[in-house]
């Protein structure tokens, strides 16, 4: 039995320790947001939150995020408006989209060091989520968006 | 891909579930119009009204409905992939029948045989249902206008509809209220469906105008469904035990003892069957998927492996050289006369041998499948592209009728041409066969690799004869590759002048439209690759290697000449004789591929100074199919490591005449993302058969293109009102050879290989040194 915090809520798992969190998430719980690409941690099609932080579910043990507090692509906003979904949507990034939710949690720790992100932060915090479909320039783009509506949202 | 469907049957109906007539029937909830189902007359309406259930709406011959609040739901028999193919599907039919799109709705149907053939392939949705939905939409809003002006008092000729509504003067009546007040009830026939009053396109309202993809919300916040997604009570899961080679592979013992010590292993057992689509199969299951995964690792099969488990990718390259080696043989897919006696008396000949690698789909989501039996039919859920083509092939796997199986859609992680092969709904199937209980087959990353159908390695040779003047007075192409099409769906083999048959897929690009004198292009199957592995259509198909060697060898060719690479193939491409194109899809010929060459060198400052070392090459094409031409061009601006080899794009600029656009900014993403995926099959992917089986399963080593090499990338439309034609892959052929012909630009270095690697170019550039 594992206790974790998921999206703001207590949830035990009954899974083995040493499931990856991915799968207890998914098959588990039954939020089905977060993907399953590689399953070595290379692709980012996994990537919740653990602690804020974005970390590959698919290559995380149950056992490792024990009383930890866990966001998942459903959770990030109460509502899914996000500033970073609401520029996906505005800039229309997704094509087949089943790397869009890794992407995203991953754009959002970027923002979190990153508020003003240069190209080269981009391409360095992004480099391990890959989208098969290439819509690598929307993403750019989004994350420009969105960190510049945080930023305005953000200021005092 | 759009031979399936020939250009010359679409317009006469062969693309649509039947010839029949097409109704605007009446149902409970409201109005459905689509075509008459078989064994009902044209005139003999269903009444509806009596035993009408919300389901009817659904109904599957029906194209679409409007309900009672006036909302019009489509039916969509393509698969989503990431094109957003509902929302432009749905904008044809709005836009005619002058519907309020904020009340447009999609619904991805099932697989029925009413719907017709069901396939998602080829760049070609929009292009094949274009004029029937059009003429559906255009019946509906005639028929709402007609009705609508009885309620109104008023005659048909004052009203006009816009927005939903019918107004005339200063009343007006939703659609909504037209359906639940009037009798929309009518019946056309097939003749009067297409004679149907289409707008011009001045008048378009949705067409042609930017909108949100009805998709792309439930693809941010993690609603959106795909097959890895599905679930249902009750259901264990079993991950494959896939055989060291794809075809000749038998199982000669199991041991699980070690999976016993997994908590959650079921158990392993081996699949017979008798389509012969997954041999030597076996499937673990257990009640989790990380159990199975867990057990599968620790099960131990033994395998008697047959002959191509020693095949690698230099004897598959090999074997394609020894077929184009032998003068005999082959499909002559063009077959010009004259073609010997113009090399016999040229006054001087160019000859290139280009080669592609194994190339991988990796679509990201591996495949799987939901499969288990209810009610006496056998569901299958899962993403595909072609269910027709795989439901056959169920059917004799499962030993039942066709009517007994169906396919339920999700959303795609990807298709890319993986998922026109639906093999991967075959072991699921037969795993809940087997085990008498709902199963949920998921295939690893490595699973998924070692039992993807690769784009098939190729070899292929190319020679011009040069009169004089340097004009080209012949030219000769001969392709050797695998055939998916022989493999998978041998009734759509094409037959050539001399009588033999050939996968079109497979060397469509090769009868390209250059005027070159007497031309000849000759298809060759790889037989050894087709006994090593199962080919498979992968984005672009033929003409992600065709395109490659013809526009290398176009390069190559206006050198010799001594001519501008751009100014040299604008010299061919004169719209003459056979490139003269015709109506409805070619309207222009080779005169728009012209175009939109001129425009791109023009838009990427062709001829302009450029630093050391780095380089302008060019590229055009028309997309796949000369049936369904896409006029595509792209200039590369490529720079050169001298010293490492290493080549880095710096631009892509890309030029598209893709007759009408339906949706922009989709029509922008499709070609951005074909564009980097030619982009990525040209420097970064490519893999290589070793032991019968590609080396690569999984992102350590296989490794496609990521956001920090992603270059700037330039996409103009040329405006234009002809046929709208396909979008998805078309801009994913001339990127590969406009970027070997821009390192030859920057550094004399010719590179004949894809994919392109450092060390072939340093190769290269000591041979031109």
């Amino acid at each position: 039995m594992t206790n974790l915090d998921l999206n703001g809520r207590p949830v035990s798992f009954r899974s083995p320790d040493d499931t990856p969190l991915l799968w207890a998430i998914r098959d588990e719980i039954g939020l089905t947001g977060t993907k399953f690409g590689c399953g070595i941690g290379m692709c980012g099609a996994c990537t919740v939150h653990v602690e804020g932080r974005a970390t590959r579910s698919c290559i995380t043990p149950l056992a490792a995020v024990a009383g930890a507090r866990i966001t998942t692509i459903e959770g990030l906003d109460p509502k899914g408006q996000h500033p970073l979904q609401s520029a996906w949507i505005e800039l229309q990034v997704p094509q087949c989209g089943y790397c869009q939710s890794g992407q995203i949690m991953q754009a959002a720790t970027l923002l979190q060091d990153y508020p003003d992100p240069t190209d080269r932060d981009i391409d360095a915090v992004m480099a391990g989520s890959l989208c098969r479909c290439m819509t690598y320039v929307r993403i750019r783009k989004a994350i420009k968006l969105a960190a510049s509506k945080m930023r305005v949202g953000s200021a005092p | 891909m759009n031979r399936i469907l020939h250009a010359d049957d679409r317009d006469s109906g062969a693309s649509l579930p039947s010839r029949r007539g097409f109704l605007i029937a009446m149902v409970g909830t409201g109005v459905t119009l689509g075509f008459a189902r078989p064994g009902l007359g044209a005139i003999e309406l269903p009444s509806g009204e009596a035993e009408a259930t919300p389901a009817e709406l659904f109904e599957p011959t029906i194209w679409y409905g409007i309900d009672r609040e006036g909302f019009v739901t489509v039916n969509v028999i393509r698969a989503e992939m990431g094109q957003h193919v509902g929302t432009a599907l749905a904008r044809i039919v709005a836009d005619e029948l002058e519907a309020d799109w904020q009340k447009v709705r999609i619904v991805h149907v099932d697989s029925d045989p009413k719907w017709g053939l069901m396939v998602t392939g080829g760049s070609w949705s929009v292009w094949q249902s274009f004029p029937i939905l059009s003429q559906a939409g255009a019946a509906g809003r005639i028929a709402l206008i007609e009705e609508g002006a009885k309620l109104l008092g008023v005659g048909s000729e004052a009203c006009v509809a816009r927005n939903g509504a019918v107004a005339a003067g200063g009343k007006s009546i939703g659609y909504g209220d037209i359906v639940v007040r009037g009798d929309l009830r009518r019946s056309y026939t097939e003749e009067q469906l297409k004679a149907m009053p289409i707008k011009p396109p001045d008048e378009r309202r949705l067409i042609g105008r930017d909108t949100t993809a009805i998709d792309v919300p439930s693809k941010t916040n993690g609603e959106a469904r795909y097959g890895l997604d599905a679930r249902v009570d009750g259901m264990i899961y079993a991950r494959p035990k896939v055989p060291p080679t794809r075809n000749d592979s038998r199982v000669v013992s199991i041991d699980d003892a070690a999976a016993k010590s997994v908590p959650g292993y079921i158990r392993t057992l081996a699949l017979n069957d008798p389509s012969e689509t997954v041999p030597g199969w076996v499937m673990v299951y257990a009640d989790s998927f990380v159990a199975a995964s867990r057990a599968a690792d620790l099960v131990k099969v033994e395998w008697h492996v047959g002959e191509s488990g020693k095949v690698s990718e230099e004897d598959l390259q090999r074997r394609a050289g020894e077929l184009i080696a032998d003068r005999n043989g082959g499909a002559l897919v063009v077959d010009d006369p004259g073609l010997d006696a113009a090399f016999a008396a040229a006054k001087s000949t160019i000859e290139r041998t280009y080669t592609t690698s194994t190339v991988m789909h990796f679509q990201l989501e591996p495949v799987n499948a939901v499969a288990f039996e209810k009610d006496g039919v056998f569901e299958i859920h899962t993403g595909n592209q072609w269910q027709s083509l795989i439901l056959p092939v169920l059917a004799q796997a499962l030993a039942r009728n066709q009517d007994k199986i169906v396919l339920r859609s999700y959303m795609l992680g990807g298709g890319f041409g993986r998922r026109l092969n639906g093999d991967y709904a075959v072991p699921a199937a037969l795993a809940a066969k087997l085990a008498g209980r709902p199963v949920k087959m998921i295939c690893t990353r490595p699973d998924d690799m070692r039992f993807d159908s690769p784009r098939s390695p190729s070899v292929q040779l190319l020679r011009m004869a040069f009169g004089d003047g340097g004009n080209v007075t012949a030219m000769d192409h001969q392709a050797a590759a695998g055939w998916p099409t022989a493999v998978m769906a041998p009734s759509f083999l094409f037959k050539a002048g001399n009588g033999a048959l050939y996968d079109p897929f497979s060397i469509s690009g090769a009868d390209h439209w250059y005027s070159v004198g007497a031309q000849r292009v000759r298809a060759l199957r790889n037989d050894l690759a087709d006994r090593t592995f199962r080919p498979g259509w992968l984005r672009s198909v033929a003409p992600g290697w065709t395109a490659w060697a013809v526009e290398s060898f176009m390069d190559e060719a206006s050198h010799a000449a001594g001519a501008d690479p751009v100014a040299f193939r604008l010299r061919l491409l004169d719209a003459a004789g056979r490139n003269a194109g015709s109506a409805p899809n070619a309207v222009g010929g080779a005169r728009r591929q012209a175009a939109v060459l001129a425009r791109a060198a023009q838009k990427a400052g062709w001829g302009g100074a450029l630093p050391k070392d780095v380089g302008l090459g060019v590229a055009t094409s028309f997309g796949q199919e000369r049936d369904m031409p896409t006029w595509v061009a792209c200039v590369a601006r490529v720079a050169v490591d001298r010293g490492s080899g290493r080549v880095t794009v710096e631009k892509l600029t890309l030029v598209v005449d893709a007759g009408t656009i339906v949706h922009p900014d989709g029509a922008e993403a499709q070609v951005e993302g074909a564009a980097l995926w030619g982009l990525s099959m040209a420097l970064h992917e490519g893999s290589e058969f070793v032991g019968g089986q590609p080396k690569d399963t999984n992102l350590d080593s296989y490794t496609p293109l990521r956001m920090g090499d992603v270059p700037p990338v330039e996409i103009e439309f040329l405006p234009s009102t002809e046929m709208p034609v396909g979008l998805g892959e078309p801009a994913t052929t001339v990127v590969a050879p406009a970027i070997a012909n821009a390192i030859f630009a920057a550094s004399g270095a010719r590179i004949r290989h894809l994919p392109i690697r450092p060390g072939a170019v340093l190769r290269a550039l000591s041979n031109s040194a």
